[in-house]
Order: structure tokens, then sequence, then C-alpha cells
């Protein structure tokens, strides 16, 4: 049994590495989620895989015998619980990305970071990452426009 | 069990909570953020009280008791990191009230504390499993913290932080599944017990867990070659978050590796301890390499922040309680003078309208107070006598000689010379030469009273350790006479 759920683990590890290698930002967050699952797995088979009674003490026991262990279940669930959050957050995240970048390609997404091979003093041009100066102050239409994400 | 212990976690959760009601109501929800802070405060220097009386706070959760309940301990390591914690809080929140690359958001507090309760958990916690919780606590209030403004460079900054932060963390899971697995438990202590009762046949299964678990550690604290998320995406976020971001974050990171390889699994196999000086060694090279290419203030910080990172390793690579000492001296000297660094850049950015070095100019014929106040840390981040950087680095390179790791030394004060360049870059671009606008004059109304009162601050704790650095050097010493002994 352990060994159909290394091959399972390594199935899916493999998977979730290689969409997360991809250039596409959807499927790399996709294989995020994959690789997220294969953590879970692994995390499950550390409490070993013996035995599938409930981890529940008999009725007039004292001592839980020959049960499965409990703890790493719960860490999974914990985990699982965690993984799901983060990835909803993602796609939300990458929803929003693709609708205001006009693509879903992960090497022409270089609005944070200057291109590889630039000049390395080149001339230069208002950079779109600057905050606007000078400053507007709180409650005016501008700033609000800025914290409201700039949807104006 | 004492209450004190969950200070870190209960009081940034409760500020949490009161602010995200207060929304609706920006004075109230200030008011609230600075009373959350300011208990917080208080509370971490009870902390530290305690630990220094060799009175660690600890507790233990859900009525289990040690090892099997959820333990927090906070020893001289931990509770002055939560000390250092509070202290950044609070710049940053200062910080926030003045003018300078200012950011408005209802939310923009309950995550900012968000996150201090992440930071608070990690550095409190004696857990591994738990450990990873407060990681991906961490996690989604920085993204949130980053994606909050929703600029596309700020998504593009938070997709990249995500991706290969959120690797990291499943790394980690993998590796606390590991630990467990061999250790059978995930408690600190019992780790400890089990790893010094381990037989040699078990040598190369802690390697391996081992090394799975520092490399996701890595990862999170901006170690060569996994830093590539940190100066893709710091620079998007507005100043007071970014210095908190940069003094604390990767800063984590750094502890969990001092956690797991200098006190839990200490002695860990003298492998690991190699490979971590060379990628220590590595990180601080490569770190200072980058600045070099930037105009972006922000950017040149950002791989500073790599660059120092590598000195910090140094230090728990070097595996000794001198070293373990040097670490922690050299965390608590470089979170404040890291985050005084970009909020001193947010000054410069609000008094010339631009974070480009190229086009900023004339600050100290103007300002000559700021250009001042600016050498302070960047002195000390280069390590000038008689500055605290300079103590930091003649304990970690003491040790290193000591040790005869002569290369290593080598690195760092090669890097050390390559700093002062970076940090004299910004001095001459920013202060030193004439502002390239001729009709460029100060702007006439600026509201930057709290941002001096933070800068200043900050500067005054860099020259108290600087100036009084016998007694931090002790506490460190003490601290780390604690650590690897359990």
């Amino acid at each position: 049994m352990i060994w159909v759920l290394a091959a399972t683990v390594w199935v899916t590890v493999s998977v979730g590495v290689y969409l997360s290698l991809s250039r596409d930002v959807f499927r790399n967050v996709l294989g995020l989620a994959i690789l997220g699952a294969g953590a879970n797995l692994v995390l499950f088979a550390s409490g070993r895989l013996g035995s599938d009674l409930p981890a529940v003490v008999p009725l007039g026991d004292t001592v839980l015998e020959n049960a499965a262990n409990p703890l790493p279940q719960a860490l999974v669930l914990t985990a699982i619980v965690i993984g799901f959050a983060l990835v909803c957050f993602s796609l939300a995240l990458v929803l929003r990305l693709i609708q205001r970048a006009d693509t879903d390609d992960a090497t022409t997404l270089r609005e944070a970071e200057p291109v590889p091979g630039a000049d390395p003093k080149p001339p230069y041009t208002p950079a779109a990452h600057e905050p606007p100066w000078p400053p507007v102050g709180a409650g005016t239409e501008a700033s609000q426009a800025r914290a409201a994400g700039g949807q104006a | 069990m004492s209450l004190l212990a969950t200070s870190p976690v209960l009081v940034p959760l409760a500020t949490v909570v009161a602010t995200t009601l207060a929304q609706k109501h920006p004075r109230l929800q200030a008011l609230l953020s600075f009373i959350g802070i300011g208990v917080f405060f208080v509370c971490a220097l009870l902390l530290v009280a305690a630990a220094h009386s060799d009175q660690p706070a600890q507790a233990a959760f859900g009525g289990w008791g040690v090892p099997f309940g959820i333990e927090f301990q906070l020893d001289r390591t931990s509770a002055a990191l939560v000390l250092i914690t509070a202290l950044m809080g609070l710049a940053s929140l200062v910080f926030m009230a003045s003018d300078a690359d200012p950011f408005h958001h209802p939310l923009l507090l309950p995550l900012v504390h968000g996150l201090l309760v992440g930071v608070g958990g990690s550095f409190a916690t004696a857990d591994l499993f738990n450990l990873y919780v407060w990681f991906e606590v961490m996690l989604i209030c920085a993204v949130g913290l980053m994606a909050i403004g929703g600029r596309l460079d700020q998504l593009d900054g938070t997709f990249k932080y995500f991706v290969l932060n959120l690797f990291g963390t499943l790394l980690l899971l993998m590796a606390v599944g590991m630990v467990y697995a061999v250790t059978g438990h995930l408690n600190y202590g019992a780790m400890a017990q089990a790893y010094a009762a381990s037989g040699s046949a078990q040598f190369m299964l802690y390697v391996l867990v081992l090394s799975t678990l520092s490399l996701s550690f890595l990862i999170k604290a901006g170690a060569f070659p996994l830093f590539a998320w940190l100066p893709a995406s710091y620079h998007t976020l507005p100043a007071a978050v970014l210095a908190l971001f940069a003094g604390l974050l990767t800063k984590v990171g750094v502890y969990a590796v001092l956690r797991s390889l200098g006190d839990v699994f200490a002695p860990a196999p003298a492998v690991l301890y190699e490979a971590l000086g060379w990628v220590a060694a590595a990180t601080m090279l490569f770190g200072v390499l980058g600045a070099a290419y930037h105009w972006d203030m922000r950017r040149i910080l950002a791989f500073h922040i790599v660059s120092q990172i590598g000195y910090i390793l140094l230090g728990i690579a070097l595996a000794s309680e001198a070293g373990n000492a040097a670490t922690l001296f050299y965390t608590l000297h470089h979170i404040v003078v890291k985050a005084n660094l970009f909020l001193i850049a947010a000054i410069i950015w609000r008094y010339t309208g631009s974070y480009d070095l190229r086009h900023t100019g004339g600050l100290y014929k103007l300002h000559p107070g700021l250009a001042i106040l600016f050498l302070v840390p960047a002195l000390s981040l280069v390590g000038i006598p008689p500055l605290s950087g300079f103590w930091s680095k003649l304990l970690v390179l003491q040790e290193a000689i000591a040790q005869g790791r002569v290369v290593w030394t080598a690195v760092a004060l090669a890097v050390s010379v390559l700093t002062l360049y970076s940090m004299m870059k910004i001095w001459m671009e920013a202060f030193w030469k004439p502002h390239p606008r001729a009709d460029w004059t100060l702007p006439t109304s600026t509201r930057l009273g709290w941002a001096w009162v933070a800068t200043i601050g900050l500067a005054l704790v860099t020259g108290a350790i600087s100036l009084y650095p016998q007694w931090l050097i002790e506490y460190s010493l003490a601290a780390a006479a604690t650590l690897g002994g359990r």
C-alpha cells in the first residue's frame, strides 16, 4: 500500500511541478494547487500506513491500540484548509492579472522588473511603478481612485 | 502556562479584529492600531525581561501538555526578535501618518497587524507544524498588502512573490511531514531529544530531512539562488509597508534556519553547515552585485537585503555559540538599519519626486540634516566603525577567522567594499550632485513630521547599539548559550 501511495505522490508532484513551470500564469497556479495536494499526501504518509481503524478508544479501555495515527490526519486537514484559501486567492489574483495585463504569458509580464539585457543606464522614462508626485493627499479624488485599485 | 507567552499572537490578532470592525472610521482605526502596537510593545518588553531572568514565558495549549500540545516558548532569542518586531511595527505605523509615499485603504491596517501576527507567532512557537501555519498567515497577509493597491505592476509583483513563496511553503509542509515521520514529534524539545537519541544508521535520513527543511526556510529568507522573488516584488509596495517587509519577513526565514540547525537539530551533520556557508557567501556576493546594476533606490536596497542575509547565514554556518550570538546580534542590528534606509528613501522621494537616482539630487545643499541622517544607517550597513554594523560584522568575521574560514571571510570583506560603493552611489546621486532639473526646488507643503520621528527614532536605536554594543553582545551570548542545549 505504501508503494501505491509513493507512486501517487511521485505522479502528483511531477504533474504539479510540470504545470507550475508553465509560462501560462493560470496553469502555473493550478500546478501549485496540485503540488499542494502532493505535499498533503506526503504529510499523510508520515503517520505510517498500518491500520485503518479509527482512532477512538473503545468503551472500558484506556489505551488506544492498533488504530491509525490521528495526528497526520489532523495536520492534513489543517493544510487542506489553508491550501484551499491560498488557491482561492491565487485564482482571483491571476484572473485580475490577466484582465489588467491583457496577457497570460509570464515572460511578457515585466511590469515590475527591468528587461534583462537592457542598458544599465537607459534613458530615463517615468516608470509606471513610481507613485504619483506631487503626492495626492487623503480624501482627494485621485487618491481614492488609487486606493480603489485604479479602476477609474 | 502563562498568558504572556501568547501575547505575540493574541495582541496583534485582537488589533486585526478591532481595526477591521472600525474600517469605516479612519481616525478610530488609526487610534486602535496605535493602542494595539503599544500593548504589543509593552508585552514584548515583559517577554524580554522574563527571558532575561531565565524564566522564559511558556504555554502549552489544549490541556495536552508538552510535548503533545502546541507549545509557545519565548527564550532570549525569540523574545528579542518579538521586541524588534513590535518596534518595527511602531515605526512603520508612525511613518504612515506622514505624506511620504502615502497609501490609504480601509484594510491596510488590519493586514499590517495580520502580518505582525504571523511574524510574532513564528518567533513564539515551539512546534514545527505551528511554524508552518504562521508562515502561511504571513504569506497571505503579505500578498494581501501587495495586491491591495491594484496597480498592474503591483499585481505582477504579487504574482511573482506568491508563486515562489508558495512553492517554499509547500516544500516546508513536505519537510514537516518528513521530520514527523523520522522523529515522531513536532515539538522542538521532543524533536531535539529524538535527534540526540538517533543512531548513525539514521544519519543519511537526517541529512535528507534537514536539507529539505533548510531549503524551504532559505527560500523564505531570500538566500542564493532562490532570492529572485524579493527584488522583483518589494519595490511595488508603499514605503511604510515596504520598510516592514524589508525588516521582518526574510529574517523570519533566517530565524527558522537558526532554530532548526542551530538549536533543535544541533549539532546537525557537518555537511549541512558547510553547504550553508557557501550558500551564505554566494548570497552576499550576488546580492551586492545585483544592487550595482540598478538605479531605483528601492531595488538597490532590496538587493542589499539579500546581501546582508548572507552575513547572517554565515553566522549560523559557523555552528558555534559565538556564531549563533553573532547571528542574533546581526539580525537585530540589520532589521533596524534596513527598515530605516527604506523610510529615508521615501523621504528623498517626497523631496525630489523620484525613486530613480537619475532624477534626484541637490538635497545636500537644501537639506543637510537628511543627508547626515541617511549616513547613519547607510554607513552602519557597510560596517564603518563605530556604527552597529561594524560590531556585528566584527562578531561574525572574528568567529570565521577563528575557525580558519579564510574564503568566507575574504568574500565578506570584499562585499563590504561593494556595499560601500552602493551606499555612496545613493549619497552622491541623491544628495551631492545638483538636481537634473534646473528649476527644481523643495516642495513647499510637506507633512513629514511623523516621518522624521520614525527615521530619527530608528537612527537613535542604531546609535544606541553602536555606542553601547556591550549589553546587546552580552544578551546575544546569553541567548546563544541556551541554544542547542535541549
